[in-house]
């Protein structure tokens, strides 16, 4: 045994794309006898593009996929016994709303036979308890469950869906009462941010271990709704504050994870813990990207799992390889000391505001684009009426929006 | 909220102490992964990293053995002082409780 170490256990963080820039770790897959490249820690299966809500900041892309693309279950159980061989240890099940697929038992049930671990991304809106209990009998290890907001009338004009809020608690007391792990997760803008410290308290009073503060990241709808969302500085620096408070408070009793939007982050994010570093993503159809935005990133060529076994793409696939560790950069990233903490930043962000993803990510400040893109933010977060949601539908970005009062 | 929530009485926090006897939880898992070739920590939305010292210490956690005992035992089997291996632990599962990766048996 060693004299006393500060700790023996490390973390690696999960790395979604929205992960603290500062300082939280970044994933480290570790050395893998078995293959060339790190073989990535998690998979995000974005099982359906459907979806009863329409919230505004949606992660899905603006061009949302069909039902009729969608992969069989048989095609997303294949997807999971290559996803356990290739060393991927999680996955999360999320959409669209991953409980729309009437075969979501059969795909969990496949992930828990190969050991991986399965993380229910939902809404919960459409859940009955009976089908909560047969997805824990298959091997359900956790669920998250989002709330748009503490104040059920907004939360319902959020999400463009009524009676939303009553049908939540009631799930969340069904995760509880069936031995689940329950996380919360509060999608964070303008529109609600007031509200921060009674999502907290809500979270505890559901019973949920973990909940997280996550603040709106401005790619797809959110980018499109980004005036109607982005919040103040002054109210993300008092959001931040309170989540602080809220971690002394409930030391012990919930985890609290907080992901800040980077418009006011010190540093770029690693997006993704780093281009298909640690995490890989699989559309309704099957389209494998190394984020769930990289269809934004016009160009390039992603492979179907329907054609290519999963290790093959993940290895060689011309998308994975393009933004892959460093060589692709060019200055001011190329010669930066902290090029392997922050990867350049969002590719997708560099590409949607710079017009080439290879550019430095506009959040660095180091970016030539860095002042204008925060004066965007301090204009459009100060402006004294947020404008209407555009909500998230099948061609819903390419209509008006509707008449709804949304501020 | 609380008009349509159950009543709830408020969680508090576990203070492990030597007496505390510890489990991992259900949706807790402690497996070896062969293809990085090191022990993991499977929890919601992370993945722990636990040294060979940590791996020794959670297998003990069966419930029924107390964090003192298994400081012992520990203590015998590494010939290690026992008040630096009690410190030792004892900080490691405290942390890992806040965590919510252990609860009392």
């Amino acid at each position: 045994m060693n004299e006393i170490a500060p700790t023996h256990v490390t973390e690696t963080a999960m790395p979604v794309c929205a992960r603290n820039a500062d300082g939280a770790p970044v994933a480290d897959p570790g050395p893998d006898p078995a293959l060339c490249a790190r073989a990535p820690i998690g998979m995000l299966c974005e099982l359906t593009h459907r979806c009863p809500l329409q919230c505004p900041y949606c992660s899905n892309p603006v061009e949302l996929e069909r039902v009729n693309a969608e992969l069989t279950t048989e095609e997303w159980q294949d997807v999971m016994r290559q996803a356990a061989s290739l060393g991927v240890l999680q996955i999360h099940l999320s959409g669209g709303e991953p409980t729309a697929r009437k075969d979501l038992e059969d795909i969990v049930k496949v992930a828990a036979e190969v050991g991986l671990y399965t993380n229910l991304i939902t809404a919960g809106v459409t859940l009955t308890r009976d089908r909560l209990a047969k997805l824990a009998e298959v091997g359900l290890d956790h669920v998250q469950l989002s709330v748009q907001d503490v104040d059920p009338d907004n939360a319902d004009r959020i999400a463009a869906y009524k009676g939303g809020m009553a049908k939540k608690i009631q799930v969340a007391g069904w995760v509880r009462e069936l031995g689940l792990p329950l996380t919360i997760n509060c999608p964070i803008h303008r529109q609600n941010i007031h509200n921060v410290p009674r999502m907290i308290d809500f979270a505890v009073e559901m019973g949920a271990g973990r909940v997280e503060i996550a603040h709106v990241q401005y790619y797809a709808w959110a980018l499109v709704n980004r005036a109607a969302l982005m919040p103040t500085r002054e109210a993300f620096m008092t959001a931040a504050r309170q989540v602080e408070e809220a971690r002394a408070k409930y030391k012990g009793i919930i985890v609290i994870d907080a992901i800040v939007p980077d418009y006011y982050a010190k540093f770029p994010k690693p997006c993704m813990g780093g281009w298909a570093r640690g995490i890989v993503n699989i559309t309704p159809s099957g389209r494998v990207l190394p984020c769930h935005a990289a269809e934004s990133i016009k160009g390039l060529e992603f492979d179907n799992i329907k054609t290519r076994p999963l290790a093959d793409i993940w290895l060689n696939g011309e998308a994975f390889q393009k933004y892959r560790g460093t060589s692709w950069m060019k200055e001011p990233c190329r010669s930066c000391p902290r090029k392997e903490i922050d990867y350049g930043g969002c590719r997708c962000q560099a590409f949607a505001l710079t017009g080439d993803a290879a550019n430095t990510d506009p959040a660095c400040s180091l970016s030539p684009l860095h002042a204008q893109w925060q004066a965007v933010a301090e204009v459009e977060s100060h402006s004294p009426n947020a404008p209407e949601f555009i909500y998230r539908r099948v061609g819903g970005a390419a209509k008006k929006p509707e008449t709804h009062n949304a501020s | 909220m609380s008009e349509t929530s159950e009543p709830r009485s408020m969680p508090t926090r576990l203070i492990v102490a030597g007496d505390t006897k510890l489990v991992l939880p259900r949706h807790i898992k402690l497996r070896h992964d062969p293809g990085r070739g090191r022990w993991i920590i499977l929890a919601p939305e992370r993945v722990f990293n636990p040294d060979d010292t940590a791996v020794e210490v959670l297998k003990r956690l069966d419930g029924q053995r107390s964090v003192s005992e298994i400081a012992e035992a520990l203590s015998q089997e590494y010939q290690a002082p026992l008040e630096v291996v009690t410190e030792d632990i004892l900080a490691m599962l405290q942390d890992l409780t806040d965590k919510g990766v252990l609860a009392k048996a």
